[in-house]
């Protein structure tokens, strides 16, 4: 083919991602609403539609935001990585100073109304930077000054965010272990890394018995081991969400209780909307829909997998390698905590847990997804 | 290899779900539902008491629990000051219920409908008004001391009440609602309801009609003779269904806690003991010296051991000495030379003493016993007294004379007529009572009462000639007061010293039943303290008279029309 033919050349665009990115944020709508509404019409003076509402205005913002992203270059904001890491240094430290508290975490930066949570900026500062780093070190990946950069820049940033918010911290080192794994030619040192990490999980309970006899582990958080290892013994005190979860899970059998019928969202579980709301899919929907949500989200990493072997460049496939570890490691953990394979962590459920800047962030990364894929040239 | 590992977690996770969800799914939605169900005890309608023509004497009426649920109290010092400003109980006392952190806590119970209506229309939040059943009477004071009455808790009391808890207690029903985490209950929610069962309806043997006349009755002679207590039984002698029990003065079973006559001055008994006092049904509770109606007894004991015959011949010259002692009769000068039959119609103390000895203490105690004097008559009521009689080794011939006439002992009003009506009906030991039978509202289950009956307890022939004996003294002897024109009516007097005898207070009583030759009503009358004259056939004889007078034709017992009239009739 003449190399005049090449402007017309048609561009691939992920249609399939875009119409999961809108199923699963309408049905999270629906799913805020449901778990929602009581407690809304309780707190929120009658206005059962208090959450859904901020969430589906967020969101339809966050569509916008995503298809104007989704036509843009990528290469584009690769120059803004060094101003989004010095950002999000700024609005970290910001939050632990001057952060809203909530429940005895700072998390919130707010002016007046308006208010958001950096750690969602973090997440994307880090899909981009580490995709920048890597495109730039090139081979350097595999020797240990590659890995030594990469970890200069994950390491103290998730270490700022894990000192309010242990669970994002755990993400983000998460989503850049992925991005390096990818990248990365070297297998052994990665699967140790991981085998390490399952052994601490499954031996959790002695390992923790030891590290707080050596002090190094404070009670509280030992504590929250022994209630994830038997949260039956604690009802009332650290065990009440996770056990009032699997009230709500165990409750809803094969096919479920039918949407809106859930009687563990009316102040049983608290934040339903929240952490736990995919607890109010399994007793609404059942095992049933369940396993439809989590088949989507697989459906949705199939989708990254796919743009990302095929992207036209190392930096859009590291970006969409990035995302698709953010939503990978969510899912997972969250549903882990839900079902109490793995201790209570504050993990939202992408897409559908109530959460204004998680679902704007979320779009902004989908936008980015978008836009690798639609750079995507189709060969005749 | 990244996509791998994501499935594989995923699968996992799924798999952890379908743990969760299939195999652990019961274990956990039971234990969600017995965190969500709320329980709620509907009270079953206790069952109604009707008489015997089915006319209802205790019902249920409609009434209001007040009770407070701490989480949905918004304005707890309005609460505070309205439900005790309306209740009008003390605040310190609502105030430590509505502060009081549980569930649901009572505050009042049995408020009337319309005040349970007025607390729900100032729209509280955190009170509710749950309408319930409360007892009821409609005859107010009516058999008060028989019936009884029931307590907060719609449980019996005292009476028949207690008797017939088991029948006319129901089964309460069951609410089970789901709530949320702060306890309120879910509109529309799925709801279990186990329905309540509703109490068995009583119907007993007493007639409205003869009770109410009875108690007139017993009013009207208690007022004239400013007696302390006046009693009345009213019992069918054949099959021992008692158609009245009067003990006035009554009290009224809408108000039961509120005593009926003002407390003596000086008396340091305490209102419970009072209430106590007013509410013990003194023909079953209390004993007393039957006196000259236990002549029946011993006559009836005399003439089945063929001791005596009604025209054996005696004397009387005024007392009888036994052993040191000398036992007056109630005529000063004697009676003179009389038969057994003239004997018994002029109740002669030593003709009696006479037939006691005759016996000896070996049969008399054989008959005691063999009447039933012994045990309880074994009446549906509670607190039923035993006979306090002489002990047999410790009986002497001076014991035994003065048990012939009625003295020395003592027995329930009810023990006597029960006894007398065994005599007089052919010789069959009845038990006395008024439950007839109790049946569901539906009238599907019903149930009915037997009662045991012993046979043989004197001889036809000695049971005629009791009856014949009894006639007399009515128609010509010391009972002629009860004698009413065109009806055969038996019956015995009896005037008792109330101990100590010093205090000169009696007993006033009459014993009568009819058709003598059949009969069909027994009555006793006992007027407790009669200032005045006293003497059981001047003042209780024309009760009876007066009461068979009104409820024998009531009871289809015409009177016997004159021959010659008759005939007249005939003819004309």
């Amino acid at each position: 083919m003449p190399k005049k033919k090449k402007k017309k050349v048609r561009r691939f665009y992920d249609y399939s991602l875009l119409f999961t990115v809108v199923f699963l944020t309408i049905f999270g709508l629906v799913m805020i609403y449901s778990s929602s509404s009581y407690m809304a019409q309780i707190n929120y003076e009658g206005n059962a539609g208090y959450f859904m509402t901020r969430q589906a205005s967020i969101a339809l913002g966050g569509f916008f935001l995503m298809i104007l992203i989704s036509r843009m270059d990528y290469h584009w904001y690769a120059r803004f990585s060094r101003l989004a890491i010095l950002v999000s240094w700024g609005l970290m430290i910001a939050v632990s100073l001057f952060g809203r508290e909530v429940n005895g975490k700072k998390r919130w930066l707010g002016v007046g109304p308006l208010s958001f949570q950096p750690t969602e900026l973090v997440k994307i500062t880090v899909i981009v930077a580490m995709a920048v780093l890597i495109t730039r070190i090139g081979r350097d990946v595999d020797r240990i000054a590659g890995v030594a950069r990469a970890v200069l820049i994950v390491v103290p940033l998730a270490g700022i965010v894990a000192a309010n918010n242990l669970s994002s911290g755990i993400i983000i080192v998460g989503i850049g272990f992925v991005m390096m794994f990818v990248a990365s030619k070297k297998r052994l040192p990665y699967a140790l890394c991981v085998l390490a990490a399952a052994f601490m999980l499954i031996f959790a309970g002695p390992i923790g018995h030891a590290l707080t006899a050596m002090k190094i582990l404070k009670p509280y958080q030992l504590n929250r081991i022994n209630v994830w290892l038997n949260p039956e013994a604690y009802p009332s005190t650290g065990g009440y969400q996770v056990l009032q979860g699997l009230y709500a899970i165990g409750s809803g059998g094969l096919f479920g209780k039918g949407l809106g019928e859930s009687i563990q969202k009316l102040g049983f579980v608290p934040e339903s909307q929240n952490d736990m709301i995919f607890s109010i899919i399994c007793e609404e929907l059942g095992l049933f829909g369940a396993c439809l949500v989590i088949f989507l989200f697989v459906f949705m990493i199939y989708r990254f997998l796919l743009i990302a072997g095929n992207a036209p460049d190392l930096f859009g496939a590291l970006l969409v390698v990035g995302v698709m570890a953010h939503i990978a490691i969510q899912v997972i953990l969250n549903i882990a905590v839900v079902t109490n394979t793995i201790p209570n962590t504050g993990i939202t459920l992408p897409f559908i847990s109530y959460g204004g800047t998680s679902v704007l962030f979320l779009m902004i990364e989908m936008g980015m997804v978008l836009s690798v894929s639609n750079q995507i040239k189709l060969e005749r | 290899m990244v996509w791998v590992i994501s499935c594989l977690l995923m699968a996992g996770l799924v798999g952890r779900l379908v743990y969760l969800m299939i195999f652990r799914s019961e274990h956990y939605s039971q234990m969600a539902e017995d965190l969500h169900q709320r329980e709620r005890t509907i009270k079953a309608a206790r069952g109604q008491i009707l008489d015997r023509n089915g006319t209802v004497i205790a019902t249920n009426r409609t009434v209001c629990t007040i009770s407070v649920i701490y989480n949905q109290i918004t304005d707890r010092e309005k609460v505070v000051e309205t439900l005790s400003q309306a209740l009008g109980l003390p605040e310190d006392e609502v105030r430590k219920k509505a502060e009081k952190y549980s569930a649901r806590e009572i505050v009042a119970t049995n408020v009337d409908k319309e005040l349970g209506d007025q607390i729900r229309s100032y729209q509280l939040d955190g009170v509710k008004v749950d309408e319930d059943y409360k007892r009821y009477y409609p005859m107010g004071s009516l058999a008060s001391k028989v019936l009884g009455f029931t307590g907060g808790d719609n449980q019996g009391i005292i009476g028949l009440e207690v008797v017939y808890e088991e029948w006319l207690k129901g089964t309460n029903g069951l609410i089970l609602t789901q709530a949320d985490a702060a306890g309120v209950e879910i509109e529309n929610a799925f709801e279990d309801r186990v329905e309540p069962v509703s109490g068995s309806d009583l119907t007993i043997s007493l007639d409205v009609n003869i009770q109410t006349y009875a108690q007139q009755a017993a009013y009207k002679v208690m007022e004239e003779k400013e007696a302390k207590r006046v009693s009345m039984i009213v019992m069918n002698p054949q099959n021992g269904e008692i158609l009245a029990m009067v003990n006035v003065p009554e009290f009224d079973l809408n108000d039961p806690f509120t005593l009926n006559v003002e407390p003596e001055e000086g008396t340091a008994a305490s209102k419970q003991d009072l209430l106590n006092q007013m509410w013990r049904n003194p023909s079953i509770n209390d004993t007393y010296e039957p006196g000259s109606t236990f002549k029946i007894i011993t006559a009836a004991a005399g003439l089945e051991a063929g001791a005596v015959k009604l025209d054996d011949k005696f004397s009387c010259p005024g007392f009888r000495v036994v052993e040191d002692r000398r036992i007056r009769c109630h005529k000063a000068g004697g009676h003179g030379a009389e038969t057994f039959l003239q004997a018994v119609m002029n109740s002669c103390n030593p003709v009696f003493i006479d037939v006691g000895q005759r016996l000896g203490v070996d049969q008399y105690y054989h008959y005691f016993t063999q009447f039933g004097l012994f045990g309880k008559t074994g009446i549906d009521l509670p607190g039923e007294a035993s006979t306090i009689m002489h002990k047999k080794e410790n009986m002497g011939l001076v014991e035994l004379a003065t048990v012939s006439f009625g003295q020395s002992f003592q027995i329930t009003p009810l023990q006597l007529i029960t006894t007398a009506a065994s005599i007089v009906n052919g010789g069959k030991r009845v038990t006395p009572h008024f439950g007839i039978q109790a049946a569901s509202p539906d009238g599907t289950n019903i149930r009915k009462f037997s009662y045991p009956v012993r046979e043989g307890i004197v001889s036809k022939e000695t049971s005629e000639t009791m009856r014949y004996a009894l006639e007399q003294v009515v128609a010509q002897g010391g009972g002629k007061k009860a004698c009413l024109p065109g009806y055969r009516i038996g019956g015995k007097t009896a005037t008792s010293e109330k101990l100590p005898r010093s205090l000169k207070k009696y007993i006033s009583s009459f014993l009568g039943f009819a058709p003598a030759d059949n009969p069909q009503v027994i009555a006793l009358v006992t007027i407790d303290e009669p200032v005045g004259i006293y003497y059981g056939g001047t003042i209780a004889a024309p009760v009876i008279a007066d009461l068979f007078k009104n409820i024998l034709p009531y009871l289809g017992i015409e009177a016997e029309v004159e021959e010659t009239a008759s005939g007249f009739g005939n003819f004309d």
